[in-house]
């Protein structure tokens, strides 16, 4: 069961259903949301689509969908926090294995993280959540964010 | 009591995906009640670390010729091939 995950979703952090076209637009939208709830500086989105160029993060997973995690260093958030971001249409990421392969995405959490240690129990959640194919079609399926919140105490 | 060997966990940031790598690996070898060492990094700092692990588990792409074994997976992330992957960590480590 998630419990840390539901507590660091913000609400007005969490896009479904969206219509995006690019990565950098993905990260863009939802990074934004972070910075006006104030979790991360100014500097964080930018920091993260740099990023996301140089390490990939897409993730093909066991159902066949393909989640993206992007994030950045720690200097660049205030607080923890989580975004997510579903897609009507995926969206090209490389994928974090071989970062010369486009992969499509649907599913998109952008992770804020202040500590690595201190925040052990999201990133296992999350990789939980990424390893259940069943919760992950859920997700995808939700309109709205107490929907995401009531499957993703269910995982 | 054997000396525990040790492995370098790396991803991007060496903070998120590592964290997650780090940890199952070390859950699913105490289960085989093997004792390791585990150390995280940047993939930037694979090389400069190299000569001190006997094995490097990373996400995100390093050179191949550390002159250390090198296991390149997500499994730990998606869970696919996950049992596989600590078989070959552990064979790894054995050799």
């Amino acid at each position: 069961m998630s419990e840390t995950i539901p507590n660091l979703l913000d609400p007005n952090c969490v896009l479904l259903k969206c219509n995006y076209t690019q990565a950098e637009e993905v990260i863009s939208a939802v990074g934004m949301r972070l910075f006006k709830e104030g979790y991360v500086r100014d500097t964080f989105v930018q920091a993260a689509i740099d990023r996301e160029k140089q390490l990939p993060t897409g993730l093909p997973l066991a159902g066949g969908i393909i989640a993206a995690i992007p994030h950045t260093e720690i200097e660049h958030v205030i607080k923890p926090a989580l975004g997510m971001v579903t897609l009507k249409t995926p969206v090209t990421f490389q994928n974090m294995v071989s970062p010369e392969e486009m992969v499509p995405v649907q599913l998109v959490f952008l992770l804020a993280l202040e500590k690595p240690k201190a925040q052990i129990e999201m990133l296992q959640e999350i990789a939980s959540v990424l390893q259940n194919s069943v919760i992950v079609e859920e997700l995808l399926n939700q309109r709205t964010y107490k929907g995401i919140i009531k499957i993703l105490k269910q995982a | 009591m054997d000396i525990p060997k040790r492995i370098l966990v790396s991803c991007g940031t060496g903070i998120a995906t590592s964290t997650v790598v780090a940890k199952a690996i070390e859950e699913a070898l105490k289960d085989r009640g093997m004792n390791v060492t585990i150390r995280q990094c940047k993939v930037a700092e694979v090389k400069s670390l190299a000569d001190d692990a006997d094995l490097i588990v990373t996400t995100t792409p390093v050179s191949k010729d550390l002159g250390v074994p090198v296991i390149q997976t997500l499994a730990f992330l998606t869970g696919i091939g996950k049992e596989e992957v600590i078989e070959e960590i552990i064979k790894a480590l054995e050799s």
